[in-house]
């Protein structure tokens, strides 16, 4: 089927105050009921063979993360090779999908990957905070761009969110998008923070995700990682309610990534459990599942150990990077 | 000298005075035996047409606020106390009681129905509450009137007896049918009147006269009655049974007191039904 | 692909008996005539029950009543609070193997028993524990006076948490119970049994015998029971309002129900689906106060039941001790055959079925979950209590049409509505003739909070302060 157009989706012009009625319009969310939701998603128990398919599936849909003010091209390079033999004694074990850094590592993390299969993907638009000036983050964008970004995750304004201008988030998004067009005429992948934390409420959130679908994001992303409450069960469960709908009423797949705080092999089992209970199995692939992690590789790695040997295993056993 | 002019005592169904439909009247004699009154001998079809009056005046009457409920109760006081002289004499030529005690009667008749106006605006402050629920929920438990009742005042109690079984019934937004004491129905019938002019909505008391023996089965067996008191009744084994067939609530012989000026909150939510409200709390 | 491997929880938790006899006075007796009692999820004996006779009834009434007489009223509330305090905290102790035993005779799924059922039995002991000491409180003046000696007949959809919504309040507030779990669920009163005993409960306070209806009949007819509790079919409830006309017994009903799920066209739909889920498919919907009547809004009934569809796809039927298990066995083959008749009937009546596709197990009662589409409020479907995990579903345009709709039933447990306007909930919670309203939420329940019905749903109610006033002299 062909994507709707906005106008058409809204059942409107774009303004606003249509923008307000649209998101409005939605269905409440009911925090308790969404909460019971995702903690007795939480109680399922993997076991053996699922454990191990989601396993494997948790590094596949992994966006491999370093987003510290202290990187430097040799920890990016150190990263990518990380990422390009994950588990040294096991060279079956998958790669993860991406490696994600902030603008200027692009070219350290693009060379160091090469041809391999695993995207670059660049935070922008004045990640985390988005507080500059549009054309700044319309630059930051391109320059991740050209210098080979696969994949672009923009920030949301969330000061013009809260403030009820709903259109300026809109046109920030619509413009990023255009800034992640290749010259070749393709385009970098959109992945939208919203920044779940700072949003604060499930209505909220349930908005700003059908915003940013609205506005052309290929994901919808929880959060930067760099505030205090970052992604959570509930949280991405709603998310994925929220792509469910979106594809059941518009025929357009949209990604959900989860970011900040997914620390554990049983955490990451515990969220495809809720991609495949929420949206369905068919999201359950890297194309529309990913975790934002830095730490979740290596306990992922431990766990894949203690399935294959029996044994638990312990920190000294993967390469701390 | 001049002919008194003798009254016509009817059946009170939803705020008017008809006849039986059966045509039936009974006489009433007084303590000594002399014929004093003639009075409506109530049938099946009355209790039938007083359960559908009944049933239309319940919701409306349940849904006025406690404050309006309590100032009907209370005007029904105010109307009793100007129409004492009557009442009493109705009391002692049917009892044979002095003066002094048939105006003891309805003092404490006049003294209950203060009594239960009162609560109504405090029932729910009493026996409903908040209940601290071990998760994230607004919880809370209210009393709401049962629906209507069926009732038999007392045999041997010409007026408190029967104020004693109305009052807690409607203090809560019941209606009721009750049937009087057969043999000392006339101070029932003159009750009515002062309810018809107390602003209480009609249907919310309908008031039988007749013989509880003939009319009880059909009470107790009734669909569409929610409660029903058997204080008045002889064959009340028997009409516990029948009213187990669609589970109403009953209020045995003998398990309220019903010659007091004041009743018992417990019979008051014997005739209520404990609702309870989940809500979730959260942004 | 991301099939989840089988995780059953370990049977090796609990031992059952090859037999039991009744519980009396503090010591299991031998067993008498017995019958077997089975796993419903692979009709598998678990162990041989003792048939009670009138003479065992009379023999546990007569334990309960010296008891009462000689030990526990006389006790200070105080000490009687502390026997349920530590009833409450070895409950907790053993809390997976009462799950796993609960789980085999009942057939509900681990993961209830585990998450719900033992938490709130430990829950009910622990909340009436409290209040032991506390009568003065209670709201019936000072001193109130236990009744003497409960009858309590309880049934099969929550075998522990019965016994305990029972219990408890019973001996807060001075009685002694005698006690008939249900004929096909007896295993988990006779553990607890066992708790009395390590709680050295004096001798006599709690008695359990087992049986059949009959047995029940004897214990509620017998003389010398001054409080008669019982959960159970209205039917049953009817029998036993009759067996105690003329005598002085107070009685509690808790009773049948068809209670209505109302979603509004401003509902928070991935919730209410959520609502409609837990209150019909909850323990198989063997649950009296079981949402089994959707009543959804005509302007939306597409979209939820679209939602709806697609969420019931998501469970998970099958083996009851596989903790992954969201619909566990039916419990009996009889009540498998009552569930499958009155699903024909709806069909027969013009009402559409559709079920998930699901994997019946060969061994044992299953039964899909199903709903009942393009249901008339005529319909048998829409009248009677199933019992199983079947939803009927029917439109409403107003919310007057709702309520009248609502209401439009002999029974009057519980009611559920979804809106998210407070003033809409707040004029339906006053206009449904239900004891429970659950309003954006379904089937909540705890300790502090009264829970019993309107109409024939029965009298009386358990929880809060009301179900301890159900045991004391001058409550109702």
């Amino acid at each position: 089927m062909q994507p709707l157009s906005p106008e058409a989706i809204v059942g409107s012009r774009i303004t606003n105050q249509s923008l307000k009625r649209w998101l409005h319009s939605l269905p409440g969310v009911d925090k308790v009921g969404l909460e019971a939701r995702a903690a007795s998603l939480g109680t399922r128990s993997i076991k053996t063979s699922s454990k191990a398919w989601a396993l494997d599936a948790a590094i596949k849909m992994m966006d491999l993360t370093t987003l510290e003010g202290m990187d430097t091209p040799e920890r990016v390079k150190s990263l990518c090779l990380k990422a390009l033999t994950p588990d040294p004694t096991d060279l079956d074990c998958p790669r993860p999908a991406a490696i994600c850094v902030y603008g200027d590592m692009v070219k350290h993390a693009k060379k160091a990957l090469g041809n391999s299969g695993i995207y670059v993907a660049a935070v922008a638009t004045a990640f985390p905070s988005g507080r500059a000036s549009v054309p700044v983050k319309l630059l930051d964008t391109k320059d991740a761009v050209k210098a080979g970004a696969d994949e672009i995750d923009m920030v949301i304004d969330r000061g013009a969110f809260l403030s009820g201008n709903y259109l300026e988030v809109y046109k920030q998004i619509q413009a990023v998008k255009e800034a992640c067009k290749r010259s070749d005429g393709s385009y970098a992948h959109l992945k939208v923070i919203l920044e779940t934390g700072e949003l604060q409420t499930y209505d909220n959130i349930r908005r700003a995700s059908y915003l940013a679908m609205l506005a052309g994001g290929d994901f919808i992303k929880t959060s930067t990682g760099k505030v205090t409450v970052n992604a959570t069960i509930p949280i991405t469960m709603l998310m994925l309610q929220a792509v469910r709908d979106w594809y059941d009423e518009h025929g357009v797949l949209i990604g959900v990534k989860p970011a900040g705080g997914i620390r554990t092999a049983k955490d990451a089992i515990k969220y495809l459990v809720v991609v495949k209970e929420t949206a369905g199995e068919q999201w359950l692939t890297p194309d529309l599942f990913r975790f934002g992690a830095s730490s979740l590789l290596n306990d992922v790695l431990m766990q894949r150990q203690k399935l294959k040997t029996g044994n638990y295993s312990g920190p000294d056993y993967v390469s701390v990077d | 000298m001049r002919l008194d002019i003798r009254k016509t005592y009817k059946l009170f169904i939803g705020g008017k005075f008809p006849r039986s439909e059966s045509g039936r009247v009974y006489p009433v004699a007084d303590s000594k035996g002399e014929f004093l009154a003639n009075v409506a001998m109530a049938s099946r079809k009355d209790a039938r047409d007083a359960v559908v009056a009944a049933r239309a005046a319940q919701s409306g009457w349940a849904g006025a606020t406690a404050y309006n409920r309590g100032q009907v109760l209370y005007r029904i006081a105010e109307m009793l106390e100007g129409r004492r002289e009557q009442f009493v004499a109705e009391i002692r030529a049917l009892t044979g009681k002095s003066d002094r005690q048939a105006n003891q009667e309805v003092d404490a008749a006049i003294d209950s129905w203060v009594w239960h106006a009162g609560w109504t605006d405090k029932i729910d402050a009493v026996a409903g509450n908040m209940n601290p629920v071990a998760g994230p929920f607004f919880n809370i438990s209210t009393l709401q009137a049962t629906g209507v009742v069926a009732a038999f005042a007392p045999q041997d109690s010409a007026l408190l007896g029967l104020v004693n079984t109305i009052a807690p019934a409607i203090v809560s937004g019941n209606a009721i049918v009750v049937v009087s004491s057969g043999s000392l129905p006339l101070p029932a019938i003159t009750l009515t009147e002062v309810l018809a002019t107390s602003d209480l909505p009609g249907g919310v008391v309908n008031v039988l006269t007749g013989k509880e023996a003939e009319i009880a089965p059909w009470l107790a067996s009734h669909q569409d009655v929610n409660a029903i008191d058997l204080e008045g009744t002889s064959n009340f084994v028997e009409l516990e049974i029948q009213a187990a067939q669609n589970l109403k609530r009953v209020i045995r012989k003998g398990d309220f007191a019903r010659l007091g000026s004041k009743g018992s909150l417990n019979h008051i939510t014997n005739l209520m039904e404990v609702k309870t409200v989940w809500h979730p709390k959260g942004h | 692909m991301f099939e989840y491997a089988p995780a059953p929880e370990s049977q090796a938790l609990v031992n059952f008996k090859d037999s039991y006899g009744h519980f009396i006075d503090g010591k299991f007796l031998k067993p008498g005539k017995t019958y077997q009692t089975i796993n419903p999820a692979n009709e598998k004996v678990l162990a041989d029950i003792t048939y009670g006779t009138e003479k065992d009834v009379d023999l546990a009434v007569k334990a309960a009543r010296h008891a009462y007489e000689k030990v526990w009223s006389k006790l200070p509330g105080a000490e009687r609070g502390k026997y349920l305090y530590r009833i409450a905290r070895i409950i907790q102790e053993r809390a997976r193997e009462l799950a796993v035993a609960e789980t085999l005779n009942n057939g509900k799924p681990i993961k209830e028993t585990r998450d719900v059922d033992i938490p709130l039995v430990a829950a009910w002991f622990f909340y009436y524990a409290g209040w032991a000491d506390k009568l003065d409180y209670a709201g019936l003046g000072p001193n109130p006076q236990a009744l003497g000696v409960a009858a309590q007949v309880i049934p099969w959809n929550f075998p522990l948490m019965m016994l305990a919504w029972k219990i408890a309040p019973a001996l807060a507030a001075g009685n002694t119970v005698v006690l008939k779990p249900a004929e096909t669920t007896p295993l988990t009163a006779l553990l607890f049994a066992e708790i009395c005993q390590q709680a050295e409960l004096p001798d006599g306070v709690v008695n359990i015998v087992t049986g059949f209806g009959d047995t029940g009949a004897a214990l509620v007819g017998h003389k010398d029971v001054n409080k008669v509790a019982f959960t159970g079919s209205t039917e049953v409830g009817r029998i036993i309002a009759r067996q105690v006309a003329g005598t002085n017994k107070k009685v509690t009903l808790e009773l049948g129900g068809k209670a209505a799920n109302i979603v509004f066209d401003d509902a928070p739909l991935d919730q209410a689906v959520e609502g409609i889920i837990n209150g019909i498919f909850f323990n198989q919907g063997h649950v009296c106060c079981a949402g089994s009547r959707l009543l959804v809004q005509e302007s939306i009934q597409d979209e939820l039941l679209k939602k709806l569809q697609r969420r019931m796809e998501s469970l998970r039927l099958g083996d009851p001790m596989d903790k992954n298990t969201d619909i566990g066995a039916i419990n009996s083959k009889a009540q498998l055959k009552k569930i499958e008749a009155l699903v024909k009937q709806g069909e027969k009546e013009g009402a559409e079925r559709w079920s998930p596709a699901c994997v019946i197990p060969k061994n044992g009662f299953y039964f899909a979950p199903t709903l009942m589409l393009g249901v008339s409020p005529a319909n048998t479907v829409a009248r009677e209590e199933i019992f199983g995990p079947v939803l009927s579903v029917m439109t409403f345009r107003t919310p007057q049409e709702a309520v009248t709709k609502a209401n439009n039933t002999e029974f009057g447990l519980s009611a559920g509505i979804w809106t998210e306007k407070g003033s809409r909930i707040l004029k339906l919670a006053d206009q449904l003739n239900a004891g429970v309203v659950w309003a954006n939420t379904f089937n909540q329940f705890d300790p502090t909070s009264p829970f019993g019905g309107f109409k024939e749903s029965g009298y009386g109610r358990e929880g809060g302060k009301q179900g301890l006033a159900a045991y004391l002299k001058g409550g109702y």
